[in-house]
């Protein structure tokens, strides 16, 4: 195929639409595309005129940010509302130690804009909402899902079927990852696998958050290949194909998906035909839920402080899991909220006992359960060791 | 007929944190049985109060999904691998 040479200036001079040629600083940054038949100058001349969507700059949209960049995708639009913060830094290799405290999508443009200076970087700091998504999503033809929580991955899902664009679909949790490749023309969607999201407090427990920080690496390096594969039509596409790895076994997995006829929102007579916000609630994303028990009996670390100060003989009971404990602790009797039940023995109920977790939403379970179990002098540290932390030992490490 | 069902790491926490569990069964429906009755912290995970599995659980058996086999009257044979698959969320928060 014949190229006209030109610079990138030059071609952007040319008006609004995408240059069909590739400069000569581009041939050469590109040459080990350009040299494999499967991509040669036909699909990078496809991958500069791609529009693509990363919605979440998180531990996926790390890797396929950066990929996609590298490999000169034209634009990239990214999607986040949140800031960079330290404990980021352990997956998300697209931010560095300078860029905590900054907004993740500023933070991320850079990066890509020095590792790609000719592509276009479009940026939202916004949440996802049943509000702007199709907005945002109309100028790209593919979207890729980097989110951690249910209510945006439905939303991502829905948008994508109400416009017709594929979803490039990568979710992980602790050592384990899927993918798949949503919303490609008569493929399945989302719904068609999981027609709705899982109810507030059915996820497992937030105890068993955290992520491995190279799974993300490997789950957003695995879209963006499928990414690259949908935009120059060439390979076998993950669709109608969930990829399972497990990173502890190292084994992938492959089952069967398919497009379901009764699905509520791809299939012959949908339900859902536009887009629902599903309230937020913890996911699998190691975080916890606000205490949605709030009427168990509470003490601040404040008033605790100051009880153990005065001598009362007060029963710290550590509801968090051993791993945690031994990160910091209260020097309080441990026993994971998952064998309360199986171990209340070891707790003396004529003794006043305080709960805590990290948060102060396990000790909270833990504390109506104990009270249905017949403990009178029970409370819950309000805000968990992070607040007492915060308010009254700062040299206790927080999580 | 001895049979493999994959957990989840998400349920593993509930199943004495094993990654697999051999049972004998000759459907999906006495594979789950035989599982939640030697774990009874799985059955509300995989349950709903009415006995139904989950909408956001899928089995499979070997590669299939068991809605478009016979669902929980799946038969299973020797060697065959049951999937628990779950719906995941994590990633990056939006």
């Amino acid at each position: 195929m014949a190229t006209k040479i030109g610079t990138p200036a030059e071609q952007l001079a040319q008006g609004a639409a995408a240059p069909v040629t590739l400069s000569k600083e581009e041939i050469l940054r590109y040459s080990r595309h350009l040299i494999m038949p499967e991509v040669g100058m036909e699909g990078q001349l496809k991958i500069r005129q791609a529009k693509v969507l990363c919605v979440g700059t998180g531990g996926l949209g790390a890797p396929l940010g950066l990929y996609l960049a590298a490999a000169g995708v034209g634009r990239i639009g990214l999607v986040d509302f949140d800031v960079v913060d330290s404990t980021n830094l352990q997956r998300q290799v697209l931010f560095g130690t300078a860029d905590v405290g900054k907004p993740k999508v500023l933070a991320a443009a850079n990066r890509l804009r020095d590792l790609n200076p000719d592509i276009r970087i479009d940026t939202f700091e916004t949440e996802l909402t049943s509000a702007n998504a199709l907005e945002i999503f109309k100028d790209y033809d593919i979207i890729v899902d980097g989110t951690d929580n249910f209510p945006t991955r439905y939303l991502v899902n829905d948008a994508c079927v109400l416009l017709g664009k594929p979803n490039v679909y990568g979710s992980i949790f602790r050592f384990e990852g899927q993918i798949t490749v949503f919303g490609y023309p008569g493929g399945p969607c989302y719904r068609c696998l999981y027609p709705e999201p899982p109810p507030p407090g059915l996820v497992p427990s937030c105890a068993e958050g955290g992520v491995l920080g190279v799974l993300p690496g490997i789950v957003g390096t695995i879209q963006a290949a499928e990414t690259l594969k949908l935009i120059i039509g060439k390979g076998d596409p993950l669709v109608g194909r969930l990829l399972l790895f497990d990173a502890l076994a190292m084994k992938f997995r492959e089952l069967k998906l398919r497009k379901d006829p009764g699905c509520p929102v791809c299939g012959e007579n949908p339900t859902v035909t536009k887009l629902i916000d599903y309230v937020q609630f913890c996911g699998i994303r190691g975080e916890e839920a606000p205490v949605i028990t709030t009427n168990v009996p509470e003490i601040t670390p404040k008033d605790l402080k100051a009880r153990l100060d005065r001598g009362d003989d007060l029963f710290i009971l550590d509801v968090r899991e051993p791993h945690e404990y031994q990160i910091c602790n209260l020097h309080g009797h441990l026993i994971p909220l998952g064998e309360l039940a199986s171990r209340a023995s070891e707790l003396d109920s004529s003794r006043e006992i305080v709960a805590h977790c990290r948060s102060g939403a396990r000790s909270a379970n833990a504390v109506q359960f104990l009270q249905k179990a017949g403990f009178k002098k029970i409370w819950n540290l309000k805000g968990g060791i992070l607040a007492w932390s915060d308010e009254v030992d700062p040299s206790v490490p927080k999580y | 007929m001895s049979v493999k069902v994959m957990i989840p790491t998400p349920l593993r926490a509930y199943a004495g944190k094993k990654d697999s569990i051999e049972v004998k069964a000759g459907t999906v429906a006495e594979a789950l049985t035989a599982l939640t009755s030697q774990f009874g912290d799985l059955k509300k995970h995989l349950f709903s109060d009415d006995g139904r599995l989950r909408s956001f659980v899928n089995v499979y058996v070997n590669d299939e999904d068991i809605r478009y086999l016979q669902k929980d009257q799946t038969a299973v044979r020797e060697g065959d691998t049951i999937s628990i698959v779950p719906s995941i969320a994590g990633g990056a928060r939006v």
